[in-house]
């Protein structure tokens, strides 16, 4: 095993698929030679030529319509949007387009081939368009998967299963994470099944839901609410869309309490779509409200980055209101 | 590594203003409008095989949309798209194509899928979404689409298929094996920005995609003089770089050869091109739509005047490929053909109630198995409010 951090993982990812599959492609804004602004496509162009790891023009609807049209003629493409702030003119494209395209056919096509790769998410100083969490959106549109890993192994081992996956997937990348994960990840390709959720760590007094870089604020949250002598359990689910209801309805009967802690704005985003599935399945289990932490329901802001994350102090005050209640 | 290797401009000494209308292209033309040959022109070698099956799939098309139109206004479609007055640019595209290349149509382009050999029974199943449609009954009328003909299923979005149309030629390129892709879109659907997007990346990677524009004068009611300013969609191509033409889409022969010629550029060259076809909606919008709210009975008749199937038929007759009778026995054939099979799929019942969470992903998740189960539950509990699918239920 080699220690990477979250982008290696990801390169790695990319390059043993490429090598694999002479039918996957990476493109993007300054994916190619440059490797992209990141550098998660470093070194592809060298190794596959141009024709395999290329630059776009810069029009995101153009990447996504393309990478449609790529991935129905057979091929398996895999489409960096720069930023998940600036997927938005591709919102068409991904919504009527690439989750219908299998459906609207009838089967007579598909765009299954087709990975969309994006970094999401906040406290990076980034301001509105460099820091949101788009992924409520895209889990209201039947036919996409959505997937979203925690750290370098997790990226690496769910990017080779999107790819090869016979849907399109949204994978979101924690760029937070990027450089400042770092873990053991095996250099050659292995699979982690998409929706299914992991538990991150086994607890019996109460149950902790996130996902991506929000893990790693729910188990600082959990390092202090264990000094209370607080038993946490830590589900990841991975993948939002479709999600392992299963899995946190099961440990809610146990735990018999929920916090869900979460990136984006609190209204509407995934976390309401948890707790309203917990408490139709687990309604006579829960010893007190289903909690969510979230983002503050405005513009993602600069000066009040800090204040504005669902943080792990929120998640762990999140926690005791669940417990005190 | 790729250089900057855009030519730098040559330098004047004074404001240079170019003109928004300074590039004229011209409109390419064989027929007159009364289906005589110009003097001296180069016709395409069209076999007389070939010429006939155009001809009879244009004759077809006009029966199909002058039936539907008539069975949308009984109440036995929902809705229907005509292509009246523009199969010549659709039918000739198609016919110079291979086979093997893609067609990816917006949803005017009922002759190209006839012409490849859609069969009328297969576009009766798909206008009544009954459980033979190869859709499966989930789009409108007129959202037709299938693989073994190679032609992409069409979605309502406008503009969506022509970044498509540059992705899918672009693994075309890939595979080798000397195919592309021809998608179609109206004058309207240029203004998207996926029309923008699918051009300039077509041109930067140099894909074997054909971006045939159909110019019908009108986007629903919008008149092309509110729809853009300039010499309409003919010049964007040549400030994408790309190759172009403007051909007179009443006059079937000249879009052919110049849909051969454009897939001569694709294939052997890597060349995308841009086709502007002339022509005109001679039919409402859709089945929803009245023209007479917006548009001239003169402006009409000036176009009945160009009919293209018109122009087509006379040059066969003075050519003797044709005779009066035996065209008119042929359209009164297509007429049996297209009544009988109407009656037929409007037998047929609409899909079962399973299909309804298969192919949203390659298999059913989860979720869509249960949603599935209770909905069948309530469908038994309240049969009648469900007639199409109850029976399938029990």
């Amino acid at each position: 095993m080699a220690k990477m951090n979250l982008l290696q993982a990801i390169n790695s990812a990319l390059d043993l698929a490429m090598a694999k599959n002479d039918k996957v492609s990476v493109f993007g804004e300054d994916v190619g030679h440059f490797g992209g602004v990141f550098r998660a496509t470093s070194g592809l162009q060298e190794k596959y030529g141009r024709n395999r790891c290329f630059n776009t023009p810069l029009v995101e609807q153009g990447i996504i319509g393309f990478a449609n049209g790529l991935a129905s003629q057979g091929s398996l493409p895999v489409a960096e949007i720069q930023f998940g702030d600036y997927i938005f003119p591709a919102f068409d494209q991904i919504v009527n387009e690439t989750a219908k395209f299998r459906y609207r056919s009838g089967n007579e096509f598909n765009v299954g081939g087709l990975t969309i790769r994006t970094p999401y998410g906040g406290g990076i100083h980034g301001g509105h368009y460099h820091s949101q969490s788009p992924e409520a959106y895209f889990a209201h549109t039947p036919g996409l998967k959505i997937v979203i890993p925690r750290n370098p192994y997790e990226a690496k081992g769910l990017l080779l299963s999107s790819i090869f996956d016979p849907n399109p997937v949204l994978f979101m990348e924690p760029k937070r994470m990027y450089r400042a994960a770092v873990g053991e990840v095996p250099e050659e390709e292995y699979y982690i099944p998409l929706g299914k959720a992991d538990v991150v760590k086994e607890g019996s007094d109460i149950t902790l839901v996130g996902w991506g870089a929000q893990i790693e604020v729910i188990e600082k949250a959990v390092e202090l609410a264990e000094k209370d002598g607080v038993n946490c359990e830590i589900i990841d689910l991975r993948s939002i869309l479709p999600w392992d209801a299963d899995a946190v309805v099961e440990s809610v009967m146990k735990t018999g309490r929920l916090v869900i802690s979460q990136e984006a704005p609190h209204t509407g985003a995934f976390g309401s779509e948890v707790a309203a599935t917990v408490q139709e399945r687990a309604f006579l289990y829960l010893e007190s409200p289903i909690m969510r932490v979230s983002g503050l329901d405005t513009p993602y802001p600069l000066a009040h980055e800090k204040e504005y994350m669902a943080d792990h102090l929120k998640t762990y005050e999140a926690i005791k209101r669940s417990l005190n209640y | 590594m790729a250089t900057q290797t855009t030519k730098q401009p040559d330098v004047v000494t004074s404001v240079e203003v170019i003109d928004g209308n300074a590039l004229r292209i011209p409109m390419f033309q064989l027929l007159d409008k009364d289906g005589t040959p110009h003097k001296d022109v180069k016709l395409p070698e069209i076999d007389k095989e070939l010429a006939l099956k155009m001809f009879s799939t244009m004759q077809f098309i006009r029966v199909l949309d002058e039936r539907m139109i008539a069975a949308q206004r009984q109440g036995r479609i929902s809705f229907y798209l005509s292509s009246l007055g523009e199969e010549a640019a659709s039918i000739g595209s198609a016919a110079a194509l291979k086979f093997e290349d893609m067609i990816m149509g917006q949803y005017r382009e009922q002759g190209s899928l006839a012409f490849r050999g859609f069969t009328v029974e297969q576009f009766m199943n798909q206008l009544f979404s009954n459980a033979k449609d190869l859709g499966k009954g989930r789009q409108m009328p007129v959202h037709y689409g299938c693989a073994d003909l190679n032609f992409m299923t069409i979605s309502s979005p406008l503009g969506t298929q022509i970044p498509q149309a540059t992705g899918y030629a672009f693994g075309q390129k890939q595979a080798g094996e000397g195919h592309c892709t021809l998608v179609y879109f109206g004058e309207g659907a240029a203004s998207e920005g996926d029309f923008h997007a699918g051009m300039n990346m077509a041109a930067v990677l140099k894909v074997p995609a054909i971006f045939f524009c159909r110019n019908n004068g009108y986007a629903i009611s919008t008149p092309i003089s509110e729809q853009l300013a300039g010499d309409g969609i003919a010049p964007r191509g040549v400030g994408y770089g790309m190759k172009t033409i403007r051909v007179d889409g009443n006059d079937i022969l000249a879009v052919y050869a110049a849909t051969q010629e454009a897939r001569r550029l694709a294939v052997e060259e890597n060349e995308p091109v841009l086709i502007e076809a002339m022509s005109y909606r001679m039919a409402g919008h859709s089945t929803s739509d009245d023209p007479t709210g917006y548009r001239t009975r003169e402006e009409e008749n000036a176009w009945r005047d160009k009919c293209p199937l018109k122009r087509f038929r006379n040059f066969l007759l003075a050519k003797g490929w044709i005779n009066e009778e035996d065209a008119d026995a042929q359209q009164q054939e297509v007429k049996e053909a297209v009544l009988a099979e109407l009656k037929k799929a409007e037998q047929v019942p609409v899909p079962h109630i399973d299909e309804i969470i298969n192919d949203v992903y390659d298999t059913p998740t989860q979720q869509l198995k249960e949603q599935l189960e209770a909905l069948k539950a309530h469908v038994r509990q309240y049969p009648d409010a469900y007639p199409k699918t109850s029976e399938g239920v029990k």
